[in-house]
């Protein structure tokens, strides 16, 4: 699975950073991927995405998470650290995983999703014959 | 007729100068604010941002993946201790299975001094979509009086 930023036609709307052009910006989420005997585990952080302002999906063979984060508070701002902005983030598949049943949850901030690998890319014990 | 005046000059360049100052650095430009989470040198954690109006003061902070268990609070006067912990996977992982690791998890420990007295007696703290959110009233005499003028 390697990172990507490939123009897909539902991801056409581009995740512009310059703010001349555009005026919602757009993060790349840290994630973690690890390694499974079913498949690859992609978790990201996403804070203050709520799971309907969240898009997973997969198009072209590209994995593309794109989440609106909103503020949760009342009240003006006194002192601030950090802005919410909007999360993307894309990569590429390629063909030992199984495409039709990625899943994804969003969990307190964090999408957690499970790519199982195909079939023919599993380990396979093989039996020893022996004569 | 216009006299030149240098000062008038020097001050235009200075004000210049200024702009373009106000154009980097993370009070003008919001590119350059922290969007999201810091990595793992982070000397702060979690961030937080403060909210404030008549009646209370709100304290949002930037906490995905956050084990709700694990989270204390405790104000004290008008400091707020915020700690928890924050577990990479939910079971165990051999380090090798990884391929990328870009999410800061740990312990956290923070300390935030309020702008005024609160009432701790009714702080409460919210986790949702992993944000931590803590209203904390503000005290009586920390609230604004409002001050009938007597018209003479």
């Amino acid at each position: 699975m390697t990172e990507q930023n490939v123009a897909v036609p539902e991801a056409q709307k581009p995740p512009m950073t310059e703010r001349t052009r555009h005026h919602e910006r757009y993060v790349a989420p840290p994630v973690d991927i690890y390694e499974t005997r079913e498949g690859l585990v992609v978790l990201a952080d996403v804070p203050g995405v709520a799971p309907e302002a969240l898009d997973v999906r997969v198009d072209h063979n590209v994995l593309t998470i794109r989440g609106h984060a909103r503020h949760g508070v009342p009240g003006e701002v006194t002192y601030r650290e950090y802005d919410l902005v909007n999360f993307f983030r894309q990569f590429e598949l390629n063909d030992k995983v199984d495409q039709r049943y990625i899943t994804a949850d969003l969990k307190s901030g964090v999408l957690t999703v499970h790519v199982p690998k195909a079939q023919e890319a599993k380990p396979r014990q093989i039996e020893v014959q022996v004569a | 007729m216009a006299t030149w005046n240098p000062w008038h000059t020097l001050e235009t360049v200075r004000r210049e100068l200024d702009h373009v100052f106000d154009d980097s650095g993370p009070r003008a430009a919001p590119a350059f604010r922290t969007a999201f989470l810091p990595g793992r040198a982070a000397r702060q954690y979690p961030l937080t941002n403060l909210y404030e109006d008549k009646d209370a003061v709100y304290l949002e902070a930037l906490a995905p993946g956050v084990d709700a268990a694990t989270l204390e609070l405790s104000v004290v006067g008008n400091t707020l201790s915020i700690s928890g912990e924050k577990r990479r996977v939910a079971g165990e992982v051999q380090p090798e299975a990884f391929h990328r690791s870009e999410r800061a998890t740990g312990k956290f420990v923070r300390q935030i001094h309020l702008p005024m007295e609160v009432d701790e007696q009714h702080v409460h703290a919210d986790y949702k979509d992993g944000l931590l959110i803590v209203t904390l009233p503000k005290a009586a005499k920390a609230k604004p009086k409002q001050i009938a003028v007597q018209i003479g």
